[in-house]
């Protein structure tokens, strides 16, 4: 099983422990994942809101250069994986839109046609490897660890392709896959603040802090997720929230990390060391 | 104690405005909505806005173009599309935040120092130039613009990312930054007026 | 010369009429050059040009000249023959002329209405005109076919609709059947407590109007039972109804239910349908102690006798009728109905289909219809508002509008919901003194009485926040909201976003189809609209009729509906089968098709083809027949014979061909 991965700015950069967990578990259960070749940026929320056209024309250069190689590409990040998505949707439905953007493309000498498909990992590990292949390869189930999954707004909004919009459930089974329980919560997929935590921490702050604490008052020992921001939203800003609401101190792992461990990999390379709230400890306390 | 008077003529209404509204994407069915208010219920930022999404699409419909373009609901949107989702008419309210960001940042209309466009406006002029976004510059290039303060407080932020390894301090660029500036180049500007 | 003179007289004499139709025909075609034009045609002895040939004196005008100039045929080219094909046949008949001699031309919406070249238009005008005259010459005298209606009626649903449409029409001395599908009659009106906006008892003044149709000398009640084959045509249907059974002889128990407290099972320990899932049934039950007819019956999924056949049978031992019988098997039994008036109601929307308001997944979320149960006397709570686990709620917050005016689910208003949600509102602050919110959209309160039924609600305090609620959870942010469901909302009309702790929800679930609307209605033979819903034949001019004559649509299977316009539509449905009932007959058009025995080759082909199952084979003959009173006249089966030996009435071959070469003919 081959695929292409399209990491994104933020999994080169604060988002470092998604990507050496994320290739060092899809190594494990035998996937073959290349990077793909001389991606750019995807453009996130803020170049749509500059320009409209050309933001699908920044986006589908990637996806252009994907189908130069006919393999899908996965993009760990929440952002990236809806941009790649909301590109291939607009492009497909929008004629007008559709013209624009190719001919641009053409113009760089990439062709499109719209024929790869953009998938999360979460997808992959469940769908293409399956639950039963990941337990059976599990060495170190991660007893005792309670986690509360959260997926964040953008994997299953707008379009929800793999899991439930309302309730998604994929992450949660495949931590039970890896030994560990996850509560349950009503919070799964309210939005974390995206950027505006930097921005705008009067709002942004206070929607991350919302987060923690529930998991928290859940009886959950740490949140794992699957969004690079979302990490950095809920682990990066503890400081500042224990100056304004209350001492939180509660870890966020990637769910890569987590099934990186029980599958016997090293917390080192699975960057597990990069958590400015320290995880080892909730994480190996576990096994 | 200054009264200041609140009622609308019919001249304070843009009417072309509201047709240009519903002419973008995503704009399309705005005329359907039912003013249920779902939106602005589930949006996690409402609360903090001025015009809750629900009053947005009212005053953007009707004309109202001051109003909408001059709120703080169109930058404090951070895009989880909760509000598509729950909307009952299938409005894409998310799209229409974007149309009337980009229409703001157009026309100039926010304040100076506000963040969130001039975040918009230079993480597009890093990725036109390199193709990819270098995290750290971005972010230092934006307080240094906006908030000597704010850059300040984010020192202990900082020094946490690199004790980690996760600040990246090499810029960060694609190989064919020409290829790509063609791709950009060859789309005619719908905009009245360039990004300045 | 003479040749053509002769020619010239076998030709039947043809009236011609033009109408200018005010400007609408004559705005663009040149009517008089069409009259002059006409005029010269061989066969026409009459050609004339009128204002309005619809209206009294212009048809006076034509059996005037039909006895004047002894005419044999009739053309008359205006409108649509949709709107007076029949007006102008019974023209010609008043005349003494035989109505099937006329034609009519359409120069109207196929010339005058859709072309702006008046020179063309005329042209076109003319071509059709000829057209008509030529084919005319070739109808032949046809009659109408009456065949006599069957004056006893079947009413399928035993909803308030059913039951008043049965009573009407037994009162008028017809003999009606009522086929339920439930163990008793009733429908909704029976789950409810109160009803708006009177707050009636819904049972009180239901429970008369059922005992009146179980002694009724007119109406046979079969309930549990179902309508499983519908054949024949207006007037004259065939209907197959399966009784289901009870395992009960219903016509020696009298409902004493000893045997309920006498079976096996000593505590109720199974899902209650009727109680909406809120209370427990035993295998041997009986809906409610009023159903009608007060029969118990054994539910064949749950009673160990019917399951194993190992059973100690004590409810059989209890019962001093000796009502019971375990060997009872389902029955088939045929009807002969003229009229059939389909009352069958409608369903409620599923809650769980809104993940967000938790219905299902926390215990203190309920619909409305559980409400509706809680808050009846003679319900499984005896009344009292209280939550699954006996608590009783101190806040409750009611939310409209689920499942309807939603493209996700039901686009459409299901018109009740406002007002059973005041209704309710009502109860449950009068039967436990919480604190109620209603969250709305818009009130809707369009009948007699409703908006002071609302203004009667806002003086008792209940509070109305106009937003739709995007989620119910137990997120708590604020002590006060532990261990409450938090509902999120923005209060539109103040201005902000709200969060309203409270310890019960109710959804106000709207109506829908019910889960098998299509296949009933295929089994009918009428339509349904895009939303499933019964068809109507015109939703202004004819809400009771369906496109399917003798077959009679009332209350909410058509569209929901409240209590009130329900009654008055089982009413007009029941007017309307009277009307076809005491006419005694029915007219068929002429139409129809034939076949011309000696030229048919006996290859079926024409059997399958049938929409309306007219034609059959004749084993013996090895030949088609086609059944003329089913027979609609749609022409496939001419169309496909390939000997050409389906004739139809006023489409035969003659006919055709002589219009084609009319037009072709300049």
């Amino acid at each position: 099983m081959k695929y292409l991965y399209f990491p994104g700015c933020s999994l080169k950069g604060s988002g470092k422990a998604y990507e050496e967990s994320f290739l060092a578990v899809a190594k494990a259960v035998g996937l073959e994942i290349r990077e793909l070749e001389d991606w750019n940026c995807c453009g996130a929320t803020a170049y749509m809101s500059v320009d409209e056209t050309r933001s699908y024309a920044l986006a589908g250069r990637n996806l252009a250069i994907a189908e130069r190689e006919n393999l899908d590409i996965i993009a760990p990040c929440n952002a990236c994986y809806l941009v790649l998505n909301k590109t291939q949707h607009a492009l497909k439905d929008d004629e007008e839109l559709r013209r624009k953007v190719v001919k641009a493309l053409k113009a760089g000498g990439l062709d499109y046609k719209g024929t790869v498909r953009v998938r999360h990992p979460l997808d992959v590990l469940i769908n293409d490897v399956g639950l039963d292949k990941i337990r059976a390869l599990v060495k170190k189930p991660l007893k005792d660890l309670k986690l509360a999954a959260y997926y964040g707004c953008q994997m299953v909004r707008p379009y929800a392709s793999f899991d439930d919009q309302h309730d998604p459930v994929t992450m949660d089974k495949l931590m039970e896959a890896a030994g560990a329980e996850c509560v349950p919560w009503p919070l799964k997929t309210r939005c974390c603040g995206g950027s505006l935590t930097g921005t705008v921490p009067e709002a942004g702050l206070r929607l991350a802090y919302i987060l923690l604490r529930e998991a928290k008052k859940r009886g959950a020992g740490a949140i794992v997720t699957l969004c690079p921001l979302c990490q950095f939203n809920l682990d990066g800003y503890q400081d500042q929230m224990a100056r304004k609401f209350e001492k939180v101190d509660f870890p966020v792992v990637y769910f890569t990390q987590v099934l990186g461990l029980a599958l016997g990999l090293s917390a080192s390379e699975l960057g597990i060391q990069r958590g400015i709230i320290p995880a080892g400890k909730v994480l190996s306390g576990a096994r | 104690m200054a009264l200041e008077q609140k009622i609308k003529y019919e001249g304070d209404c843009d009417r072309e405005f509201a047709k240009w509204v519903v002419s973008q994407t995503g704009g399309d069915n705005l005329r359907h909505c039912i003013q249920c208010g779902v939106c602005s219920a589930t949006c996690p930022l409402s609360l903090y806005m001025d015009y809750t999404p629900r009053r947005l699409i009212n005053l953007a419909r009707e004309g109202f173009k001051k109003e909408v373009l001059g709120s703080f609901t169109i930058w404090l949107c951070a895009s989880c599309y909760a509000c598509r989702v729950e909307c009952p008419k299938k409005i894409h309210i998310t799209d229409i935040m974007y149309l009337l960001k980009r229409r703001a940042i157009e026309e100039g209309v926010y304040p100076r120092r506000f963040p969130i466009p001039v975040l918009a406006r230079e993480f597009a002029r890093m990725v036109f130039a390199f193709g990819r976004v270098n995290e750290t510059l971005l972010v230092m290039d934006l307080f240094l613009r906006t908030n000597w303060f704010r850059f300040l407080s984010m020192t202990g932020l900082g020094l946490n990312l690199m004790r980690t390894g996760r600040m990246s301090l090499l810029p960060d660029h694609i190989k064919r930054r020409r290829e790509l500036r063609k791709v950009l180049d060859a789309i005619d500007s719908d905009k009245t007026e360039a990004v300045s | 010369m003479s040749d053509n003179k002769q020619k010239k007289d076998a030709l039947p004499r043809v009236g011609f009429y033009v109408c200018h139709c005010g400007t609408n025909i004559a705005g663009t075609i040149d009517v008089a050059e069409v009259q002059k034009y006409v005029s010269g045609l061989p066969g026409v002895a009459v050609s004339r040009d009128y204002k309005y040939m619809c209206s009294d004196p212009g048809q006076e005008l034509i059996a005037r000249d039909i006895k004047e100039h002894k005419l044999e045929r009739l053309v008359v080219a205006a409108c649509s023959p949709n709107l007076h094909e029949e007006t102008f046949r019974k023209a010609a008949a008043k005349g003494g002329l035989n109505p099937f001699y006329f034609q009519m031309v359409n120069i109207r919406e196929h010339a005058s209405w859709v072309h702006t070249d008046k020179k063309a238009a005329t042209e076109k005008a003319k071509d059709l005109a000829r057209a008509a005259v030529a084919r005319v010459q070739h109808h032949r005298s046809l009659d109408k076919k009456r065949v006599p209606v069957d004056p006893n009626v079947l009413v399928v649903g035993g909803g308030i609709a059913g039951i008043h449409a049965a009573l009407t029409l037994a009162n008028a001395g017809k003999k009606v059947t009522l086929v339920e599908r439930e163990a008793t009659i009733g429908g909704h009106m029976a789950l409810f407590d109160k009803t708006f906006p009177t707050l009636d008892c819904a049972a009180c003044i239901l429970t008369p109007k059922m005992s009146a149709v179980k002694s009724h000398p007119n109406i046979t009640l079969w309930t549990y039972s179902e309508v499983e084959k519908v054949e024949g045509y207006v007037g004259n249907y065939k209907v197959t109804v399966k009784r289901k059974p009870r395992f009960v002889k219903e016509d020696l128990c009298v409902g004493c239910m000893e045997c309920i407290d006498a079976c096996v099972f000593k505590e109720a320990k199974f899902r209650d349908k009727f109680n909406q899932g809120l209370g427990k049934r035993k295998p041997v039950y009986i809906d409610f102690p009023q159903a009608t007819p007060k029969v118990v019956l054994v539910d064949p999924e749950t009673c160990i006798q019917l399951k194993t056949g190992k059973c100690k049978k004590s409810c059989a031992a209890a019962c001093d009728r000796n009502a019971f019988d375990f060997d009872q098997k389902e029955e088939l039994k045929e009807l002969q109905v003229g009229a059939i008036v389909l009352a069958t109601g409608f369903k409620t929307y599923d809650a769980g289909r809104d993940p967000n308001y938790g219905y299902g997944r926390y215990p203190g979320v309920f619909t409305a219809l559980e409400i509706e149960r809680l808050v009846n006397a003679s319900g499984p709570t005896s009344g009292e508002v209280v939550l699954r686990d006996g608590r009783r709620p101190k806040a409750v917050g009611i939310i409209h509008c689920v499942g309807s005016r939603d493209e996700k689910s039901n686009k459409w208003c299901s018109r009740v919901c406002c007002m059973y949600s005041l209704k309710l509102a009502h109860l449950i602050k009068e039967h436990s003194g919480a604190e109620v919110y209603n969250f709305y959209i818009d009130m809707r309160a369009p009948g007699k009485a409703y908006e002071e039924f609302y203004d009667k609600l806002l003086g008792e305090g209940v509070h109305f926040i106009r937003g739709r609620v995007s989620e119910v959870s137990d997120w708590a942010m604020t002590p006060d909201e532990e261990g409450k469901l938090v509902l999120r909302v923005e209060d539109t009309l103040a201005g902000f976003v709200r969060r309203v702790p409270v310890d019960m929800v109710v959804l106000s679930t709207g109506l829908e189809p019910q889960t098998d609307a299509q296949e009933v209605r295929r089994r009918f033979n009428i339509g349904c609209g895009t939303e499933g819903f019964f068809q109507e034949r015109h939703p202004k001019l004819a809400p009771v009729n369906t496109f399917t004559d003798g077959i009679y649509i009332a209350g909410a299977c058509q569209a929901p509906r409240d209590i009130p316009d329900t009654v008055a539509q089982a009413g007009a449905a029941a007017a309307e089968a009277l009307s076809l009932i005491d006419a005694g007959f029915v007219e068929l058009e002429p139409n129809t098709s034939h076949v011309l025995e000696e030229e048919c080759c006996g290859c079926k082909s024409c059997v399958p083809l049938c929409p309306y199952s007219a034609i059959t084979f004749d084993e013996t003959k090895k030949k088609a027949v086609i059944n003329e009173v089913l027979c609609k006249g749609c022409g496939v089966c001419a169309a496909a014979c390939p000997s050409g030996s389906i004739v139809q009435n006023l489409f035969d071959d003659e006919e055709i061909f002589s219009e084609i070469k009319g037009v072709l003919s300049k």
